[in-house]
This record gives structure tokens, sequence and C-alpha cells, in this order.
């Protein structure tokens, strides 16, 4: 199996896998970073995003060859104490229900809004489709990114 | 205070108290024999340990408090809500709290499930009762120390004051005598009017966690040792396993183990309904690897063999249940008058018929478990929402004894129905107990998807007939797939309020499994129901409105132990809803529909705004009035509403899995539709102030936002929606054309 160096939340670590092993299941069972989520497996519903040297992208439809020599974070390293304003504006808002999509959300909204820290309704909207929520919590999810743009402009 | 005159239960039948070897104090207590005094526990209470109880506060003597939260938690804000009911009696800062979420150790006898929208309803009056319980004690415990009656003292938020000499203890510094002390059969409960914490807005007791990606749910735990199973299940209802070859598999990196099992499960099954209903007829396979991502790729190189039984699709079922519903075999569910002697006198009469499909849970966490089945127990972990019920069965499989079974309940990634079945937890313990290691049964998108316990496929025909302006009869039928409609269902709105009133149910057995889904049968049914009377009211020629109150009016709820929604709550909401959703004084481009439903014991009022946008219809806003009594966490409670509506809008619009020879059509989200951020409508709501007992909010606003939206999709459009979802018919979520014209 081929050795790969990953650097995720500013540590490097070696891994042996093989080469068809999605960047989400080496996060999750090898690394044991497990707030990075499973839940299609293939790209459709942003459960498992994280940040590819800064633009949010899913990590099960990611292989270690395409992110030799990036930096990746997930939403164990996005904030040192959980305090990055995404996470505060997702706090005071109280968003999740299951929780289980929120990692994902919090990640591309993170990503997004580095982008973008001036949205608009429209911006927020378009911004946030990738990532389904099953519990149906877009009206806070949406509100959180609104007052995380706040926060942060 | 005022003591609740309702209460009479003892005490000493559901609560115990201990004394804790390093300090301070435990309080075991038990939800369900609590709500159910008549129940009798199956052994001696004075034999009875800490693991007969499933639910405990827990006072160190440095004063902190720990609430074991006892229900499982999906998504619905009870491991939060719960405690705050003990919290609020035991009169103590909710900020001082720690919440815990309680282990399961063997009982078959309590409710510790969350489904049905009951958790907050049973445990309202329990949950009180406890809290008020210890903090007697504890001023008791004060009292004696002082010398003093109990009744000289007050207590505020842990700390109890000697009114007569202004002293003041703490709880951390009696708890240990407190721990000593009888548990008093009488306490006094609080007044609404006293409440500090209920009421109050709380967030998610594990928000950071959640925003911080600690591993809270059963996908996240591990152990060491533990390895990873995936499971080959049969690709089609009515398939059976017959042979297998695993000599690729075996030979990929990481593969531990490929075995079959599913025997042991199936022996148990033939003497239980309930799990055959549940286990499907199929062995299965399990590969067993050092990691997630190799068991799944290596399970898709086993090659198997599978035997053909009946091998259904969705066409049968659309000609099956339209000939049930044709046909004269029904059970009667209730019966007022006489439905056919009035149609004959009837002027007018308008009969429809509403269908729905299939429904996969899709739960975000897809199903899975820990098990470790060793020589001296069974030790389980993972998102279940029947920990009791399914830890009897796992010990049953196993032919062991529930005592010997330890299961821990994770926070769990979504529910709605779909984990009040143990299957997956159940594969766990046989793959663990075949090949003797602690292993994690994980369902892939597709094995969630395509080996469900689905909604099942339903249609409704309503009939009503119509005689000088009134709506003298009313005759709804159910032909569903697998079971029917159950409880109190044919008794909810409009029965009670015509005179003539029938509701007959068949149905047809299928391999398909079937189950529990957020609100069962009146996720579906308040769709149907409403649109009919939208459509009645049309014929009727009066006020869609107006005719549900004129309904309403005619109910008298107390002649009728089986009415148990109330008409004049029912009206209060929908005035509220009127009001706040500026019925009918909409500017031109924006459209209404209008519902009200009763269900899961809490009353709702949905008022949904649709415009068209580039010539489509589209779901701008839902305003939603609910009352559910009393409101512990409004946050928590706003969150449960909002998702709640966005959730029955987004399934009664795009939710489908069809079937073809057996084999769901759908296998993940890229052909299965869930409903996204530019979607979901914008969603008001009120919750309406009184002081009734608490009802649950998990489901109701659900079923009433199919019918609000149908409803307002054909005020906008001209067309009515009779077939669910409505994505299916494009063309009529477009205005006719004569009115684009006109
Ligand atoms: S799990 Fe990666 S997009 Fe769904
Ligand atoms: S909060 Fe449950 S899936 Fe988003």
């Amino acid at each position: 199996m081929p050795t790969y160096q990953l650097k995720v939340n500013g540590t490097t670590s070696s891994v042996d896998v093989s080469a068809d092993t999605p960047l989400l299941w080496v996060l999750r069972d090898h690394l044991d970073l497990v707030g990075t989520k499973y839940s299609c497996g293939i790209g459709i519903c942003g459960a498992c995003n994280v940040h590819v040297d800064g633009i949010a992208m899913r990590s099960c439809v990611l292989t270690l060859e395409q992110v030799q020599g990036k930096s990746i974070t997930t939403i164990e390293g996005l904030s040192e104490n959980g305090d990055h304003p995404v996470q505060k504006a997702w706090k005071e808002v109280d968003v999740p229900q299951c929780g289980y999509c929120q990692a994902g959300q919090i990640m591309t909204a993170s990503a997004f809004l580095e982008e973008n820290p001036n949205p608009t309704e429209e911006d927020i909207k378009n911004a946030m489709h990738g990532n389904i929520c099953r519990c149906a919590a877009y009206n806070r999810i949406y509100r959180a990114v609104e007052k995380a743009a706040e926060n942060m402009g | 205070m005022s003591k609740n005159p309702n209460i009479t239960f003892s005490r000493r039948a559901f609560m115990r108290t201990t004394g804790l070897a390093g300090g301070g104090m435990l309080i075991g207590f038990n939800l369900f024999q609590a709500c159910k005094p008549q129940v009798k526990p199956p052994i001696d209470l004075s034999q009875l340990d800490y693991n007969d109880f499933n639910a405990f506060i827990k006072i160190a003597d440095n004063g902190a408090v720990t609430i074991f939260s006892p229900n499982p938690e999906i998504g619905q804000g009870v491991k939060t809500a719960m405690p705050m009911i003990i919290a609020e009696e035991l009169d103590v800062a909710w900020k001082d709290v720690y919440v815990a979420q309680g282990i399961l150790d063997t009982e078959n006898y309590t409710r510790q499930v969350a489904g049905g929208s009951q958790s907050i309803r049973f445990g309202w009056d329990a949950l009180r009762q406890t809290g008020a319980t210890a903090r007697q004690m504890l001023i008791n415990a004060a009292a004696a120390r002082w010398g003093v009656e109990a009744t000289d003292c007050t207590v505020s938020e842990g700390v109890i004051t000697n009114t007569n000499t202004n002293e003041t203890l703490g709880y951390g510094e009696v708890v240990n005598e407190a721990a000593q002390l009888e548990i008093p059969e009488e306490v006094t409960l609080k007044s609404p009017k006293q409440y500090k914490i209920i009421g109050t807005e709380q967030r998610n007791v594990d928000i950071d966690g959640i925003i911080t990606g600690k591993p809270l749910y059963g996908l996240d735990y591990k152990e060491d040792g533990m390895v990873y199973a995936a499971v080959a299940r049969p690709p089609a209802f009515g398939q059976k396993l017959v042979s297998y070859d695993d000599t690729e598999a075996k030979a990929m990196p990481g593969v531990i183990d490929v075995v079959r099992f599913g025997e042991k499960v199936h022996e148990m099954a033939a003497e239980n309904p309930r799990l055959s209903g549940m286990m499907g007829e199929s062995e299965k396979v399990a590969v067993i690897a050092e990691t997630t991502w190799q068991a799944l790729k290596a399970k898709e190189t086993l090659r198997l063999e599978w035997e053909d039984g009946t091998l259904e699709s969705t066409e049968d079922h659309d000609t099956i249940l339209t000939d049930l519903l044709d046909g004269k075999e029904f059970r009667t569910m209730r019966s007022d008058g006489d439905v056919d002697k009035a149609f004959a006198k009837a002027d007018k009469v308008l009969e429809r018929t509403y269908e729905s499909p299939f429904l996969p849970h899709n739960c975000m966490e897809p199903m899975n478990f820990f098990a470790n089945v060793t020589a001296e127990k069974i030790h389980m972990v993972g998102p279940i929402q029947t920990p009791a019920g399914t830890a009897n069965m796992a010990a049953g499989i196993l032919g062991r004894t529930p005592e010997e079974v330890h299961l821990e309940m994770t926070r769990m990634g979504g529910g709605f129905g779909r984990r009040l079945y143990g299957d997956f937890a159940l594969e766990a313990v046989e793959i663990s107990d075949k090949i003797k290691k602690p292993v994690k049964v994980v369902f892939s998108r597709d094995d969630d998807m395509n080996d469900g316990i689905y909604r099942m496929a339903i249609k409704y025909r309503i009939k009503a007939g119509i005689k000088d302006g009134k709506v003298i009869a009313y005759h709804l039928k159910e032909a569903a797939v697998n079971s029917n409609m159950y409880g109190l269902i044919p008794h909810f709105f409009p029965a009670g309020a015509i005179e003539n009133y029938k509701v007959d149910v068949a149905s047809y057995n299928s391999n398909i499994t079937t189950g529990a889904w957020r609100a069962p049968y009146t996720n579906f049914l308040a769709y149907a129901e409403q649109s009919f009377f939208d459509e009645l009211a049309e014929l009727m020629e009066v006020d869609r409105v107006q005719l549900r109150l004129d309904l309403l009016k005619k109910v008298d709820a107390e002649a009728d132990e089986n009415i148990q929604y109330s008409p004049e709550r029912m009206i209060a909401v929908i005035h509220k809803a009127v009001e706040l959703s500026d019925w009918g004084n909409q500017p031109g481009n924006v459209y209404q529909g209008f519902v009200n439903y009763y269900c899961h014991n809490t009353h709702v009022a949905e008022v949904a705004n649709v415009e068209i946008e580039d010539g489509e219809a589209v779901v701008k806003k839902v305003t939603c009035v609910v009352d559910c009594g009393i409101v512990i966490n409004p946050l928590g409670a706003l969150n449960q509403i909002e998702g709640g509506v966005v959730d029955g809008v987004g399934h009664s619009m795009y939710g489908e899995l069809n079937f073809e020879n057996g084999k769901p059509t759908a296998t993940n989200f890229d052909r299965y539709r869930l409903i996204r951020m530019k979607e979901a409508p914008k969603v008001e709501v009120y919750l309406m102030k009184n002081e009734y007992s608490p009802t649950g909010l998990g489901e109701p606003t659900l079923p009433p936002a199919g019918g609000a939206i149908a409803n307002a999709l054909k005020a906008a459009t001209g067309n009515r929606l009779y077939k669910q979802p409505f994505i299916k018919s494009p063309e009529l979520l477009k205005p006719k054309q004569q009115e684009i014209i006109g």
C-alpha cells in the first residue's frame, strides 16, 4: 500500500492506505477525526465537507493523491476553541436539530464567507444549496450564515 | 405553591435515593412506572438496584448537578427539554446543570422510546415530581440541621435559606444528609407562574460538541480492537440468499473475515411478527475488515446468488390499492349514523382519491451499531430509538438474558421513525457473536435506502355528501400496503363534526418492509383531508376557513371519549393563523392555502404562501400556529416546528421511492430528491400561550404542511394536486394557460 503525507489541521501525518481510499475515511478511521461526516459517499450532500487550501470540498470523493501537498482543515481544526465566527453564529442561532449535517454546513459557510464577506440573500442561498439537512433546519442555517457575515464584517 | 391535585401515585414506587461513596446523592427514578402507576413492577421493589431505573439525578457534595436524560435524542430536543423540567422543580440554575445521556440497562417495561412525540407528554408529571421530591429532601435536611421546620426554609437556585435567621446552605452542603432521609410522600409542585427555567430559551445541550465535531454519534464510536462490518443484503425485496463466493473479497486489503448470518434472527422472527416485519426474509453476508472503507469495498466484490420469490413493483401496488378502494373488504374504524343513507339523500356528492408513494427515512447518519458479545455480557452502543426492546431482542436471539445486555445510546443523526427498529443493532450482535470480536456494522447510503423500513404507499378515497348547504356525510377509506391507521387517528377531526361519518381501512401484505415514518399515517392523511375540505368549500361556495370553523362548532368533545382534540383550542389556532398570515389580504401575486390539523395531542394551523416566479409556482412562506400547551424550551420548540414544516413541504413536493421487480429505483441522493436551501420556505411560527400540560413537537407540524402548500398551489395555478410528490406532475405546478392569458 502506498504511503501518503497528509497535512491536516496544521499537523503532517503519514498514512498507508490503498490509493482509492477517500480522504473522508482516512480522516475518520485513520486519523480519528470523526467530526467530518459520512452520509452519501458520492459527493451529493456536503456532510463530509472540509477545506482544501481554504476551499470547501467533499472529502468523500477526494483521493489522497488529489490532496498531496495541500493544507486540509476539518471541523476540529476550524478554530482553536470552537470560536470561529461561523461556529459562534451557529451557537447563537442554535441551528442544529440532530446536528449530523452541521459540520459540513459550517465548513461550507466558513469557506464561502472568506470569499464573500458581504453576501446577499441569494448569495447565501446559492452557497448553502449544496448541503442537505435532512432535519430541514434551513431557516436557521440561513440566519446563522447571515449573522456570521455581520459579525465578521 | 399549589399542589397538583391530579397526581396521586406514590413516589416510593418509582424513585429511590442513595448516598454516593465519594459524597453526594444519587436519585434514580423510573419514568414509565411513574406515568403508569398501575403497571406492576416485575420484581420486588426492595430488590431493585439502580439498573432498574432509567433516569438519574446526581447531586455532588460540591453542589454540582448532573441530570442523566433518559430519552433517546434524535434531534427533537428532549435531551434539553426533559432535564429543564427536572431542574425547574429541583430549583437549581440551569447553567449549573450538566446533562448526560442516560444509559439503558435491560428493562423491558420503560417508555424509553423516542417516538410518537410523546416523550414530553409522558414525562411531564414524573419529571416534575422527581425534581420536587429531591428539592424537598434537601430542604428537610437543611431544616433538620438548623432545628427548624421545613416550612421555615425557602430555596432558590440551589441555596436554602432559613427564614428565621437568614442563614443559608447550598445543596452540596446538605446532600449527604438528604441522601439518608426517607422519600417524602407528598411534595408541592410549582405553579407555571413560578417557572424560572421552563419557558426560557435554552440551547441544545450538545451544541458545543456539534459545532466542533466531537464524537457524539453512533458512527463516531470506537474502541480498541473494534472491526468494521459491511453487509450484503438482497438487492430486491422477495429475494433470498442461496450461496456466495468470497474468494476475491478475502484477498482484499484489510479483510479479516466473511460470514453468513441471519439464521438466529430468522429463527426468532418465526415466532415474533414484529421482528419478522423488520428483518426481511433473507440471510445476509458480512464482510469484516479493519476499516470502514475496506469493508465497503470488499463487499462489492462478493459474488452472490439470490433466489427470486415474489418481486413487486410500484405498478402492482398502484393497481392493488385502487382495487382495495373499489372493493368491499374493509375494517371499520369508526362509524356514526349511516353514511350510505345520507349519501342517497344528498344534493351534491364529492368524491376524490389521493395517492402517496413509499418513502425512505434517509436519516443523515446511515444506520450503524456497535456490538461486542462476550461470555460475560452483550455490550451494545449506538443510535436507537427503542433501546429497551432492542436489548431484549438481542438477548433473545443469542439465548441470553436481558440482564446480560449493556446498551448505551449515542446521539442520533436523525431518526424519523427508522431507529425505532433495531434490525441494524441485531445484525451487529449476531455478527459479533460469530466472529468473537467487537464490531461496528455500517450501512452505506445504498444499504440504508435499499434495505429500509419505509413509509408505506397509501391511497385515500374521501366522499362527502352535502344537503341544504351542510355537510351531512363523510366517508374516509384507506388502502395501504402492510398496515393501516391505528389508535385515535380515525377519531381526529372531522370525526364528531359530521352526523354520518365513517372510516374504513384495508391493507395488502407486501414483502417490502414498512414501518413508522415521522407522524405515521397523518403525514399523508392531513394533506388528503385538508385538500378535500378546500375542494368541498369551493363546491359549497363558502369561505374555506369558515367551513372549518362551522364544522368545529358542532363538535361536542365531552360526549365522546375518543375525541381528544379540543374544538376550542383548534378554533383559537385557526383565528390566530388567519390574523398572522393576513389571510385573504394578499397582493395579487401571492396565493394562500389554509390547513388546520390535530395530531400527537397538538393543535396546529398553517397557511402557505405561493408566488409565481418565471411561470412556476414557488412556495415562499408558511405561517404556523401551534398549541402544544406549556412550552418547555421555546428555542428548541421553534427548531422542531420550522424543521417539521420544511420537511413536510419537502416530502410532499419531492419524496418518492418506487420499486421495480422488488428493487428500489433510487439508491442514493443523486436519484432521491430531498429539499434543499433554495426550496425551503421561510417559516413564521407562533406558539399559543396557555397552561395546558405540554405535548410533543417532533411530528405534529409536518402533516399539515403538505395540505397547506397543495391548497396554495391550487389557488396559484388552478390545478388540484391529488398525487404526492407534487413534482411528479410538473405541468400542474404552472398556472393554467387561460389564466395567464386572461
Ligand atoms: S458524504 Fe460526501 S457529499 Fe455526501
Ligand atoms: S440537523 Fe439533522 S441533518 Fe441537519
